[in-house]
């Protein structure tokens, strides 16, 4: 089943009888049980206001419609979504709906925002059928509540995204990055806070402990971004890590590797994702006696490699952050759920929206996020 | 504005409802005497005023806990407050509720320089968050322009924005963690000192909710480290679409600017004769500001400058010190006191796309004509957030309620323009009744179904908000739950 219009999305809805799995591009995992709705029908950017900085697109408009779009006027999506095809082995085009569904967001994170805090407005059908607009296409808007934010990261299970409008940057004129070799876990992670203290506006900040490369990203205009490459030298000194430099294109190709994390596409084993205080980073590391890891975000963000079937959030206790299991077997998906449980207070305030934005509780993991 | 007519029977049960919080709680909690209420009556939206049936100072999340259980059980509305600065009356009482007010709770409980974060009792000042962190190198980066006093529990509740948004973004973009107490006492963690907490974005729907979910008692709020420098350029235009174009091309040229401000011609007549800051007399007047260091700061100012160039300014002046900085700054930062020297005023925050700028301006000349009332316009053009200054005389009778129609009509322009009712003030009482501008019945529907969750008998801060006829059956639908 497909669609091209929101009412008819909507009349879709309505008149459902039991689970729907709603996709866009269907690239992020597991779209969940029910009768496949694809929302890839609903394509098309409607509004592109490049001296505003501001985009609106149907949910279903392929995630390279909208790049291609902006790259004409130097422009781009900040936040730097990741790609999930490599990772997960899936095929398809990703929809800039999924993206906001998902709230997917890559290394720059860290300084710019998620993806959800590109996001200005939205129009969505929720489990009732009723569509549902909220925020704008402005930068700056406190009119009611903010459902933009509650909708992104909510993988489809209280409405169905149909529009967004979102917040773009312009392209900078030029990118390098800082490459320390030999650092171990701890002086890595230590490297990049050191970094991320100093005013110069750190975009990636990553290790790699399998090549023990440390990665620091700068982006700019060309005098600044050499000014600023020289002073984070002479910072990163005193660290005894060799410092080497990436220019434009062989940074550029560093960081979407990084994004799409390859260093996990072949191999066996379940792959998680770990939102952590950066500097707890190497401890939690330590505890979890991965495969293998990566570092991303200083340190706050975590890519771990487990043995199949090991339940990393019963290894670890309790801690700062959580753990989203983004690829496992069948089999370990039986017995290990994708999200962090919740707190019993906080599960009771989501159960509680679930039943409201979706009272049959059709869109039930629909969607299910893969980031 | 009306405001609903306050539950007799709750009046009437005030001293049971006070003696249940003085026993419960520690001696200077609680204050009923009528006359020191009075000085919770109103915030900075001065024009309306209501003193509650008591107020409370907690001192602690469990204090905070203990007052909701009670006013819970009782079926009392609560009215949170931070430091009471709200534009827009998100912190106007009625006589049938209790102000919570969070301003002993303001400690910091923990700074981390190698996380960037801070955690803070939500009763802290904007301001001295960064003055906990300045020494050391690090800014809190939300700046709302009442920051010398307002309150991170206010952030929290309007979403505050300030003049550096386009570069570090509003509160919600630099908000981490909670913990937040529910209506009925509960307390509830979310987030923490980690980037995106994870399930559904319930940070981001709180933050902004305008103290109708809960109340947020401690928060940890992102820090970062100080640019190098900031220095601005000044330009003037003869023509506010001229200035809206110059806007657009410097940010469509890849420099993102830390502020851009701008001032239409009333204001900087009212600014000049004020504060003297030498601003040129012309159509529209830009403030630019660039972060970095010297030689950064002077590469974009002369990116910048070469596109103002390209528009014909009449004025074009660069700063090279702080001195100079100082003096470009002077008139923008005394605007608000400048207009209120001529009369009375009342400021709205409607939002526009930035690209409307020239048709928003001249709309808003042609109904200040028919109004009969002067209007100056500061505004924070980066991001579209407008500041128009309405002048009135609140002696004069029916100015008010004509200054209010005009602001009204303001507003439906920024909606028609693509844009909203407010950018960083928030909708409190001031803009309640416009939300039907903005929103159709289910795009409401959608909101009020979010305070059912949270706050199911609908006490806290309920006639906020939403338009009292859409809130009405929900208000006041559960009695004392102990009678």
């Amino acid at each position: 089943m497909s669609v091209t219009s929101e009412s008819e999305l909507a009349d879709v809805i309505r008149s459902a009888h039991g689970p729907l799995s709603v996709r866009g591009g269907n690239t992020r995992g597991m779209a969940g049980p029910g009768d496949a709705l694809s929302v890839a029908g609903l394509s098309g950017i409607s509004l592109y206001d490049p001296g505003a900085l501001t985009l609106v697109a149907q949910a279903g408009t392929p995630l390279a419609e909208v790049e291609a779009a902006l790259a004409a006027e130097g422009q781009r999506l900040a936040f730097e979504p990741m790609d999930h095809r490599s990772l997960l082995d899936t095929s398809g085009e990703p929809t800039i709906g999924g993206v906001f569904a998902a709230n997917v967001s890559g290394p720059r994170r860290l300084s710019v925002g998620a993806a959800r805090d590109f996001l200005l407005g939205v129009r969505f059908v929720d489990g009732a059928g009723r569509v549902v607009k909220n925020g704008g296409r402005v930068m700056k808007n406190v009119t009611g509540y903010d459902l933009v934010k509650l909708m992104a990261g909510s993988c489809g299970s209280l409405g169905v995204l149909t529009e967004v409008s979102l917040k773009v940057l312009p392209v900078p004129e030029t990118s390098a990055t800082l490459c320390l070799s030999g650092l171990d876990d701890r002086a890595a992670v230590a490297a990049m806070a050191h970094a991320m203290r100093s005013p110069f506006e750190i975009t990636g900040a990553a290790h790699d402990p399998a090549e023990r490369t440390t990665l620091l990203r700068l982006e700019g205009f060309e005098t600044s971004v050499r000014y600023r490459l020289e002073q984070l030298r002479s910072l990163l000194a005193l660290s005894g890590a060799e410092i080497g430099l990436l220019e434009a294109d062989a940074s550029e190709d560093a960081w979407q590797a990084q994004r799409d994390v390859t260093a996990f596409q072949q191999g066996e084993g379940d792959i998680w994702r770990l939102h952590c205080r950066p500097s707890q980073a190497p401890e939690i590391v330590a505890r979890a006696e991965a495969k293998s890891h990566i570092y991303d975000w200083a340190g706050g963000l975590i890519w771990l490699r487990m043995s199949t079937g090991v339940d990393l959030r019963t290894r670890l206790g309790r801690y700062d952050g959580h753990a989203t299991l983004v690829r496992a077997s069948a089999e370990t998906r039986q017995s290990l759920a994708r999200q962090q449980p919740e707190p019993p207070a906080v599960a009771r305030l989501t159960d509680g929206l679930r039943a409201q934005f979706d009272p049959r509780g059709i869109l039930n993991g629909t969607l299910e996020e893969a980031a | 504005m009306e405001m609903p007519r306050p539950d007799a029977t709750i009046i009437a049960r005030k001293a049971r409802v006070v003696s249940r919080l003085r026993a419960a709680l520690p001696d200077a909690t609680v204050i009923d005497d009528v006359h020191e209420t009075r000085a919770y009556e109103c915030d900075a939206l001065t024009a309306y005023k209501c003193p509650p049936l008591a107020v409370t100072l907690p001192a602690s999340t469990e204090e905070v806990s203990t007052i909701l259980r009670i006013c819970h059980e009782e079926g009392v509305p609560v009215v949170p407050r931070g430091s009471g600065t709200s534009l827009a009356g998100g912190a106007l009482p009625t006589a049938d509720s209790i102000v919570l007010g969070v301003s002993r709770m303001a400690e910091v409980l923990e700074v981390d320089y190698d996380d960037r974060l801070i955690r803070v009792q939500t009763g802290r000042t904007n301001l001295s968050v960064t003055g906990a962190v300045e020494e050391d190198g690090f800014f809190y980066a939300p700046d709302p322009s009442s920051q010398l006093a307002c309150a991170i529990a206010g952030n929290i509740a309007m979403n505050s924005g300030g003049a550096h948004c386009l570069k570090y973004g509003v509160t919600t973009n630099n908000l981490l963690g909670v913990t937040i107490v529910l209506m009925n006492g509960e307390v509830v963690e979310i987030g923490g000192g980690y980037m995106d907490a994870g399930g559904l974005d319930l940070l981001g729907v709180i933050c902004g909710s305008e103290g109708q979910l809960g109340v947020v008692t401690e928060a940890t709020l992102r820090i970062l480290p100080k640019p190098e420098g900031a220095r601005p350029v000044l330009m003037g235009f003869d023509d506010n679409a001229v200035a809206g174009a110059c806007v657009s091309d410097i940010i469509k040229a890849g420099v993102l600017p830390v502020a851009i401000e701008f001032m239409d011609r009333p204001c900087i007549e009212a600014t000049e004769a004020f504060a003297h800051a030498g601003y040129p007399m012309c159509e529209a007047l830009l403030i630019v500001e660039v972060e970095g260091s010297d030689a950064e700061i002077d590469h974009q100012l002369a990116l910048i400058t070469e596109i103002a160039r390209r528009h014909n300014p009449v004025e074009l002046r660069e700063s090279t010190s702080a001195e100079e900085s100082a003096a470009i700054w002077l008139g923008r930062k005394s605007a608000f006191g400048a207009m209120g020297q001529i009369n009375d005023y009342m400021c709205l925050d409607g939002t526009i796309p930035v690209t409307e700028l020239p048709m928003v301006l001249r709309r808003i000349g042609e109904m200040s004509e028919d109004y009969g009332l002067k209007v100056g316009n500061v505004f924070h053009a980066g991001d579209g957030n407008m500041h128009p200054l309405i002048l009135f005389d609140a002696n004069k009778p029916g100015d008010l309620e004509k200054c209010e129609a005009f602001g009204a009509d303001i507003l439906r322009l920024c909606v028609e323009a693509g844009g909203c009712l407010t950018g960083e003030h928030g909708v409190g009482i001031e803009k309640r009744d416009l939300m039907h501008e903005q929103y159709r019945p289910d795009d409401l529907e959608a909101q009020l179904a979010v305070k059912d969750v949270f706050d199911p008998a609908w006490l806290l801060n309920p006639a906020k908000v939403f338009p009292l006829d859409v809130t009405e059956t929900r208000r006041g639908r559960s009695g004392p739950v102990a009678a």
